[in-house]
């Protein structure tokens, strides 16, 4: 079962897409080195990423298991 | 019927949302034996039609709808950790909006007025820490997303910086 990667505001923009289905990955940060191999505009935002594991905050270092949604967030700006 | 804690496509209702946080604060002051609403602050956040010296004509507003829900709740929790009995209620407009209108409401209520003014303030500072929400910004000649704050909810850095201006 593939894990979904969830991406918004400008990431969305660099990979066309808002939701991707991705092969399931150790870690977040696994899933973040293949997203950025796709799409190496992405590549700048590593230091100022966030990320969410079925809607809730986590790591880079968070294990991803199959079926999960794995979302990155760039900085916020709401309000 | 509103929820305490919500992003929505619709216009706000900060009247009912303040009504909302007032009714919870009641509830709760019941239950708990304590003293009910006395203070009632509410923040409205509406679209600027200036910034950095640029006209702005609109912005964009996009979130991760179940982690800002959740980021709104766990705003609420930290401050009635620090000011026990304050009741908050939360919602962010996402979609396109004109220079004017609401973007977010924030209601505020406690049981004195420092309290309800306190945690207004830290709330949106916390906002904007923490919840994952975006905008875009639509100036003449283009629009770009406005890069704020890199997320960490469990950074005490931020949650210190939001309660220091919360409560200067």
């Amino acid at each position: 079962m593939p894990v979904t990667v969830r991406l918004f505001a400008r990431l969305r923009e660099i990979a066309g897409a808002d939701e991707l289905a991705r092969p399931r990955a150790g870690t977040v940060a696994e899933v973040w080195e293949a997203l950025v191999a796709e799409w190496p505009a992405l590549a700048p935002y590593a230091g100022s990423l966030s990320c969410a594991v079925n809607a809730q905050y986590a790591r880079m270092t968070t294990p991803v298991s199959d079926g999960d949604e794995v979302a990155f967030l760039p900085p916020v700006s709401g309000g | 019927m509103l929820l305490p804690f919500a992003i929505t496509a619709d216009p706000l209702d900060p009247a009912g949302l303040l009504a909302l946080a007032q009714q919870r604060h009641a509830d709760q002051a019941r239950t708990d034996d304590v003293e009910g609403p006395g203070g009632l602050v509410l923040f409205v956040g509406v679209v600027r039609g200036r910034h950095l010296g640029q006209e702005v004509s609109a912005l964009t507003y996009e979130a991760y709808e179940p982690l800002a829900v959740a980021s709104f709740e766990r705003i609420a929790r930290e401050a009635a950790d620090r000011m026990p009995g304050v009741v908050l209620c939360l919602h962010h407009r996402i979609g396109t909006l004109g220079v004017g209108e609401p973007s977010i409401v924030i209601a505020a209520v406690s049981a004195h007025r420092a309290e309800a003014y306190a945690v207004s303030r830290f709330a949106i500072e916390r906002v904007k820490q923490i919840s994952p929400v975006w905008k875009r910004e639509h100036v003449v000649g283009g629009a770009s997303w406005v890069e704020g704050a890199t997320v960490d909810p469990d950074d005490q850095g931020p949650l210190d910086e939001a309660w220091r201006r919360a409560c200067p």
